[in-house]
């Protein structure tokens, strides 16, 4: 077991950085969160990221790495001894890693467009229909993937659950702020317990940001796009 | 059980080459089959139904899709040549290389090629910054992949073919310049490997192709 340091560049609202907590948590390492400062980035921050200066960034023995899905797997790759974030099939990784960069390149820019819609202002149409298509397709997926288990990962959390478990805040507060249904008993009902048995699962329940606060991120962020001067 | 190996790809597209790459270098036999992309067949729209495109490799009849995640499952799978390095850390860091290829650098030489006054001068910028980045990662390295080439040859690779064809098609100057010579050096070394040299696309036929593609985004951004 290593005991050098981890520690992990992020900030509690961020998803992409729930990930890389996530899979630390599921292999019991200690770690220390370093919460960044997104509008004056840290020294740190931007010696470790000098290319997308963004977070999460993991420091592991001092070497930085980033991008939150290259980190889940280079986490299941050092700490061999927790249990695998990775299924062993290599089919079963490949479907696991298809969906989690479906999810990151064409679901989730429709899922971050609403998030940062005010209350009252207009969602389009073809956005939400994007974002209702990605679902339909992982509730689809689930049986697939499932191995009669509770997760994407079977019996236990996976890379395709923390890929996509990481967006529920979002989608709860997309659902309080624009009173929509994303997750819906009737069209979703494997997303739907899922849902349940992913945000109580030991490695996830003390890190999921609760919808409120992030509601309130939320409105920061849209005032800050609003102030923007347009060109 | 014999294996079945078969890659769906078309004759040019970047993506899909990799794949063609990786498994000459792991010597594994298969079976193309070419697709038409403005009549992609229906096997293939079976076999990719969210995204419909190539490449698709269907091994014993099941397919995996996106070219890195292909990479990725013929790596664990067939297990001569080792494409990734064994280390975590390099690993990832690979992973990572291979991810702002396909997010940054590619669509910026794209932006680059295809837009038109201050947004094409804004991509050039770009391109220039992200080659920088490139051409640091070369150093002290014949390819990215060490002393052989690996993963992440595979994910540059087709700069060392298309990034010609494009500067001959556009006029533009991208790493002609000689702004960046372990690069220039690289895409020569890997151009120059065998098992790469056979599978180019015929150069005369791509000059053709872009020359069209670029047409059509020029001609969509004409003022009006």
């Amino acid at each position: 077991m290593s005991t050098t340091e981890v520690k992990v560049l992020g900030s509690t609202g961020s998803p992409f950085v729930m990930r890389a907590v996530i899979a630390l948590n599921i292999k019991s390492v200690d770690y220390e969160l370093l919460e960044q400062n997104l509008v004056v980035k840290s020294e740190l921050l931007l010696k470790s990221n000098p290319i997308y200066k963004k977070i999460p960034v993991l420091i592991h023995a001092d070497k930085p790495i980033c991008e939150s899905l290259v980190i889940v797997q280079y986490i299941d790759e050092v700490w061999t001894c927790g249990p695998s974030i990775l299924p062993s099939d290599p089919y079963d990784r490949a479907i696991a890693r298809f969906w989690a960069a479906y999810l990151d390149d064409k679901w989730f820019p429709s899922v971050r467009v609403i998030v940062l819609t005010a209350e009252g202002d207009e969602v389009k149409k073809e956005t939400l229909q994007q974002v209702a298509t990605g679902l339909e397709l992982l509730e689809d997926a689930f049986p697939k993937c499932n191995k009669d288990g509770n997760f994407f990962g079977g019996e236990r959390i996976g890379y395709l659950d923390i890929a996509l478990g990481c967006f529920l805040p979002c989608l709860r507060v997309i659902e309080k702020v624009h009173n929509l249904k994303l997750l819906d008993e009737a069209k979703t009902p494997n997303l739907c317990k899922w849902a349940e048995s992913f945000c109580s699962d030991a490695a996830v329940k003390d890190v999921i940001p609760e919808t409120d606060k992030l509601i309130e991120f939320a409105k920061v962020l849209i005032a800050k796009i609003k102030a923007r001067p347009s060109n | 059980m014999a294996e079945e190996v078969k890659l769906f790809r078309n004759w040019s597209s970047p993506f899909a080459l990799r794949i063609v790459w990786a498994l000459k270098l792991k010597g594994i036999e298969y079976e193309t089959i070419l697709e038409d992309l403005q009549n992609k067949s229906s096997l293939l729209l079976q076999y990719n139904p969210v995204h419909k495109k190539v490449p698709v490799l269907l091994h014993n009849g099941k397919p995996i899709l996106e070219s890195l995640v292909i990479l990725e499952y013929i790596e664990e799978t067939w297990k001569q040549h080792p494409l990734l390095p064994e280390d975590p850390f390099e690993k990832a860091t690979a992973r990572f290389w291979a991810r702002f290829n396909d997010e940054e650098l590619l669509p910026s030489i794209r932006d680059a090629s295809t837009k038109q006054g201050k947004e094409q001068e804004e991509a050039i910028v770009q391109v220039e910054e992200n080659l920088k980045y490139v051409e640091e990662k070369l150093k002290g390295n014949v390819f990215f992949g060490g002393e052989t080439i690996g993963y992440l040859d595979l994910a540059f690779g087709w700069l060392a073919n298309l990034v010609s064809v494009l500067e001959e098609v556009t006029g533009l100057s991208l790493t002609a310049s000689g702004k960046f010579p372990l690069l220039s050096a690289w895409m020569q070394n890997f151009s120059d490997a065998p098992v790469i040299k056979e599978c180019w696309p015929p150069r005369d036929k791509l000059i053709i192709k872009y020359q069209a593609m670029i047409e059509k985004y020029t001609a969509v951004a004409a003022p009006k």
